[in-house]
């Protein structure tokens, strides 16, 4: 197969994964690895360093969007990345240590986790009473819905800060947004509504992302002739994905989405614990 | 003084770290496109290098002095390297004018906690985490 013919289909591929990725809302990077690892046979080293990139341009191009609606709740992100980027590079610099293999079956793992997370039952309901350094932070705020602005504030702060620490350390383990774990934290652990907490979990991964993506960067994992398909493909298909969003019923395509994704992990730590990587 | 005082309001300073977001991922796709486009017309017709062995990239492609060198003499792979680095500088960016939105509003707590995650990130990228 010669370069050009490499490019474009994974140019093609990344557009599928970009647009899955935005539709189902678990990101580019979920589809992406298995990807290039199972059918592109690319070492899961240089998956994870583009993986990380299609994260980047995912979660930064979507953000304008969300900030326009007023959703996205800009100081909590801001708090919460304290956690997320301190895990990240942590999770980068362990990665050195771990074996490849190992990383596979645990990237197995967080996917099936990713994929059960978007069928379970969504926390709508907007708290009225916070906790104590949800005011001291001053984390409680208002987003607007179709039957007017409603304001909600949060509880547990410290246990929402800790899921996000996690959530980071996987972040820069295995080059995955993290977001199923970021929107457990907030969504289930601080009460947040559903809403705000998929929006701001979205404005966070960029910045996760990039504070791991320049350890692998400068550790080689980023290859040009794999880079320039997927961040070019990723974008373009994130942006027709949240076009068409407004059009269909995701719920049933993340149950397909939700049991393929699973079947794509079992194959993930099959490989993993026959040292296929 | 229009400009400075319209960045003043909560709301305006949101959407001025959306637009900072989106230029940045617009210009770095622009560059990558560019990059990938020369790569292709340069090398379309050779044959994939083996990406299923991991050998890491050299310094050419890591480095801040490699890939700029590589941009000056033209080098495609270094001009997609390039969109690479605008890509990761695009959040580092956003953390930044944050830290100045929060300053100008005087909201002292969220100055210190944006510095945290600048910290952070300038460790990573300076922290001899090079290995």
């Amino acid at each position: 197969m010669n370069i050009l013919i490499f490019s474009v289909i994974l140019l093609g591929s990344a557009y599928m994964a970009g647009l899955l990725g935005s539709i189902t809302g678990l990101g580019g990077g979920v589809i992406l690895i298995p990807l290039l690892t199972l059918i592109f046979h690319v070492d899961i080293r240089y998956a994870i360093g583009t993986a990380l990139l299609a994260s980047i341009a995912n979660s930064s191009g979507a953000a304008t969007a969300y900030i326009k609606e007023g959703i996205t709740n800009i100081r909590l992100g801001m708090f919460l990345e304290i956690a997320t980027t301190a895990g990240a590079v942590g999770g980068a610099l362990i990665a050195i240590f771990m074996p490849v293999n190992a990383i596979a079956i645990l990237l197995g793992v967080v996917l099936i986790f990713s994929a059960a997370m978007t069928i379970r039952k969504k926390h709508v309901h907007a708290e009225q009473t916070g906790s104590k350094l949800s005011y001291l932070l001053k984390l409680n705020s208002s987003y607007p819905t179709p039957n007017g602005v409603v304001a909600y504030k949060l509880k547990n702060v410290g246990g929402g800060f800790s899921i996000m620490l996690l959530a980071g350390i996987l972040s820069g383990l295995l080059g995955i947004g993290s977001g199923a774990l970021k929107v457990l934290a907030m969504d289930s652990t601080m009460r947040i509504p559903f809403k705000v907490s998929t929006t701001t979990s979205n404005f966070m991964i960029g910045v996760t992302a990039a504070a791991s993506a320049v350890v692998y960067l400068q550790r080689g994992y980023i290859d040009p002739g794999i880079a320039f398909p997927v961040i070019l493909g990723v974008l373009a298909g994130a942006f027709t994905g949240a076009r068409i969003l407004t059009y269909i019923n995701p719920t049933t395509l993340r149950i397909i989405f939700g049991i393929a994704i699973t079947f794509v992990a079992i194959e993930m730590i099959y490989n993993g614990l026959h040292h296929q990587f | 003084m229009t400009p400075l005082k319209k960045l003043l309001g909560d709301r305006d300073i949101e959407l001025f770290i959306g637009q900072v977001l989106r230029t940045g991922v617009i210009t770095a796709s622009s560059i990558a496109l560019l990059g990938g486009l020369l790569y292709l017309v340069q090398q379309g017709a050779a044959s994939v290098p083996d990406y299923s062995a991991f050998k890491g990239e050299g310094a050419d492609y890591t480095s801040f002095r490699g890939i700029f060198h590589g941009v000056a003499t033209g080098n495609a792979t270094e001009i997609i390297q390039l969109g690479v680095l605008v890509l990761l500088a695009t959040p580092i960016l956003r953390i930044f004018f944050s830290l100045i939105a929060f300053a100008l509003e005087k909201d002292k707590l969220y100055v210190v906690i944006t510095t945290i995650v600048l910290g952070i990130i300038l460790f990573s990228m300076f922290g001899g985490l090079k290995i």
